[in-house]
């Protein structure tokens, strides 16, 4: 990470625990980068994370408060720090399964209460710490620990499910595209109301193994040629998009 | 000590409240200022009246989409600094189980009040159970420590919520108020004092947050935003919260203070009322809750036909009175114990008492009448 956010970072705090080539770290650098062009105030902002390899991501590394929680359960966790203390920037940081599959109900009703929360979701499409088991995400056909066979099961598309249950500011990105990830993050913080960045964290150890995209670069690689722009998008048939993830912002907000 | 007193925010005076009523209320005098809940009989009056009285302003109320988001919201608040409590029953208590383990490990004081319905299951939605005696305290995974108080009017509704409150404070624990359905629904007339005495948190900056060489083991607690930056995980963790999950010293050094900083002080917790201890007694009644108003009915009864009966009240349930069951139970040939459940406090009796220790449990969705306590009682003595 660049030296320059060094001060974000605790400083007891000398290595992170990400595996080698993990979506996670850069992540975790654009999320730091989107704070200090908004020069936010860490005295007065709250992480929030839940279980699992990205709730890892603010904590214990971000020098500033942070809450790592249950599994399934940082959105109403945060949701009671920022009820209460309103002056409060609350961002929760957490991974596809701990905020979408178990705490998939938490994630709709925040979105519908429109609590002013930002939730960032590092999307790897699989339980990365747990050994790589399916997700609620994880594509059709997807190799996994518990589908040796292939994922039988469509994945949420988490942006149109979050947009329809009512969120103020809803964006899909992946790490392959950091100034729009850091531009998604710095709009939804300043989204007053329920924000939703859909961050795609490519996981090389638990995904990539599996799949035939057996090294970084080339999950990095697939991932890049997956995505595809929503204007991009508009003009491809369903046939076109299938295998293809959309990316951009689905609901501006009021940023 | 750190109580300080203050007025009465509700009108002092005499009123006709019903359990539930004044709970709500003794919350809000304790400086409850934070209320998330989820709908579920026989406690949902408690989460109306608060809602009601937070719309005038002075506390955040918030229905959550079920029992689970309920607490982990509530302990959110707590860390962001405010009084907070959820209530429920049974069934919405068992959802609770693991954030009140989080709250333990993470020192957050919280207070959770139960009406206990019948159960197991869906049970009986309406009537009355004891059954979560030993859910409150063995609920969650681990090992881990928390107050249960147990209220068998609607004055001590009013009055074990101020404690409660002041006690998960003080010590940094889940506090509890362990009510029967009957005590929840119950009318009677409860007296408001003037003034509340309430314990607020310690604040220290810049001392360590979870370890404390300090008497007694409770470290201060700052809250978020207060630039202490904060880190707070359900992992095992170091003073300063960092995590240590693979150090066999860092957790057994936190989950032994956890165990002590609540057992060593039990002589100050553990709260206990007695009915003519004094006399060499040919029984004893142990009881709590409801059923102690029943109890109290057949002792006295019996003590007027000259039996040498005596009762003892357990106000608390958890830390568990064994220092005064051990104690009492040198005078009496019998110890006699009715439960709205399988026995739960009853084998608590049992691992403390030197005496024969008789059971009477009843598990009916009706509260025991005295009658049955009175007749059980002249068969077994
Ligand atoms: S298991 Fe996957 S998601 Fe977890 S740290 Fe390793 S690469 Fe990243």
């Amino acid at each position: 990470m660049a030296r320059d956010l060094e001060e974000y970072l605790r400083p007891e705090v000398q290595t992170t625990p990400f595996c080698p080539g993990c979506g996670h770290g850069i992540l975790m650098g654009l999320l730091l980068r989107a704070v200090d062009e908004l020069a936010l105030d860490m005295d007065r902002v709250l992480f929030v994370s839940g279980i699992g390899c990205a709730a890892w991501i603010p904590s214990p590394h971000f020098n500033a408060d942070t809450l790592h929680t249950l599994h399934g359960r940082a959105i109403p966790f945060a949701t009671g720090a920022k009820l209460f203390n309103p002056e409060l920037t609350t961002i929760v940081v957490s991974g596809d399964g701990d905020l979408t599959s178990i705490g998939g109900n938490h994630l709709i009703h925040a979105a519908r209460r429109n609590i002013d929360l930002t939730v960032i979701c590092a999307n790897n499409m699989i339980y990365g710490m747990t050994g790589g088991q399916v997700a609620s995400t994880s594509p059709l056909g997807a190799l996994t620990s518990t589908t040796m066979e292939g994922n039988i099961y469509r994945p949420f598309d988490l942006c149109k499910l979050v947009k329809a249950a009512g969120a103020a500011y809803v964006a899909r990105f992946s790490v392959t595209q950091p100034l729009s990830v850091i531009s998604a993050i710095k709009k939804g913080i300043n989204t007053e109301g329920f924000s939703f960045i859909e961050v795609l964290s490519p996981c090389p150890i638990q995904f990539g193994r599996r799949n035939r995209l057996d090294t970084p670069a080339a999950i990095v690689e697939r991932l890049h040629e997956q995505c595809i722009s929503l204007e991009e998008a508009g003009v491809l048939s369903p046939e076109e998009l299938e295998d293809r993830i959309i990316t951009g912002e689905f609901v501006h907000g009021g940023a | 000590m750190r109580y300080r007193v203050v007025q009465s925010i509700f009108p002092p005076g005499n009123y006709y409240f019903s359990g539930n009523e004044a709970v709500a209320e003794g919350a809000i005098a304790a400086g409850c200022r934070y209320y998330a809940g989820y709908p579920i009989t026989p406690s949902s009056e408690i989460m109306e009246r608060i809602s009601v009285r937070f719309q005038k302003g002075g506390g955040v109320f918030i229905q959550m989409e079920d029992e689970i988001g309920s607490i982990c919201s509530v302990i959110g608040a707590s860390w962001a600094g405010a009084k907070a409590m959820t209530a429920t029953s049974g069934p919405g208590f068992s959802l609770m189980m693991e954030a009140i383990g989080y709250a333990a490990f993470t020192e957050t004081p919280i207070v959770v009040v139960d009406i206990q319905r019948a159960g197991p299951g869906t049970g009986q939605a309406t009537r009355v159970g004891s059954g979560d005696v030993m859910q409150t305290k063995w609920g969650s995974h681990g090992d881990y420590q928390v107050i249960a108080h147990s209220p068998w009017s609607v004055q001590e509704m009013y009055d074990f919520i101020i404690k409660a409150f002041n006690m998960a404070e003080q010590y940094r624990v889940p506090s509890f108020v362990l009510a029967d359905e009957a005590v929840g629904h119950l009318r009677e007339k409860i007296v408001i004092k003037e003034t509340v005495e309430v314990c607020d948190r310690v604040k220290r900056p810049g001392a360590a947050p979870f370890d404390t060489e300090e008497e007694g083991g409770i470290p201060p607690m700052p809250s978020f935003g207060e630039g202490e930056r904060l880190l707070v995980t359900g992992s095992t963790h170091d003073a300063y919260g960092f995590r240590k999950t693979d150090d066999p010293n860092v957790h057994a050094r936190l989950v032994s203070r956890l165990h002590k900083k609540v057992m060593d002080h039990r002589d100050e917790i553990v709260d206990v009322e007695g009915y003519y201890l004094d006399d060499d007694l040919e029984g004893l009644v142990v009881s709590y809750g409801f059923t102690a108003r029943s109890a109290l009915f057949a002792v006295q009864r019996l003590r007027s036909d000259g039996v040498r009966v005596g009762m003892m009240r357990l106000k608390t349930l958890w830390p568990f009175a064994d220092r005064v069951v051990a104690e009492v139970s040198k005078r009496t040939k019998k110890i006699f114990v009715p439960e709205m459940n399988m026995g739960q406090v009853a084998g608590e009796v049992m691992k403390y008492a030197c005496c024969e220790v008789i059971t009477y449990n009843q598990t009916n969705g009706e509260v025991i009448h005295p009658h049955t306590i009175l007749e059980e009682m002249r068969r077994i003595l």
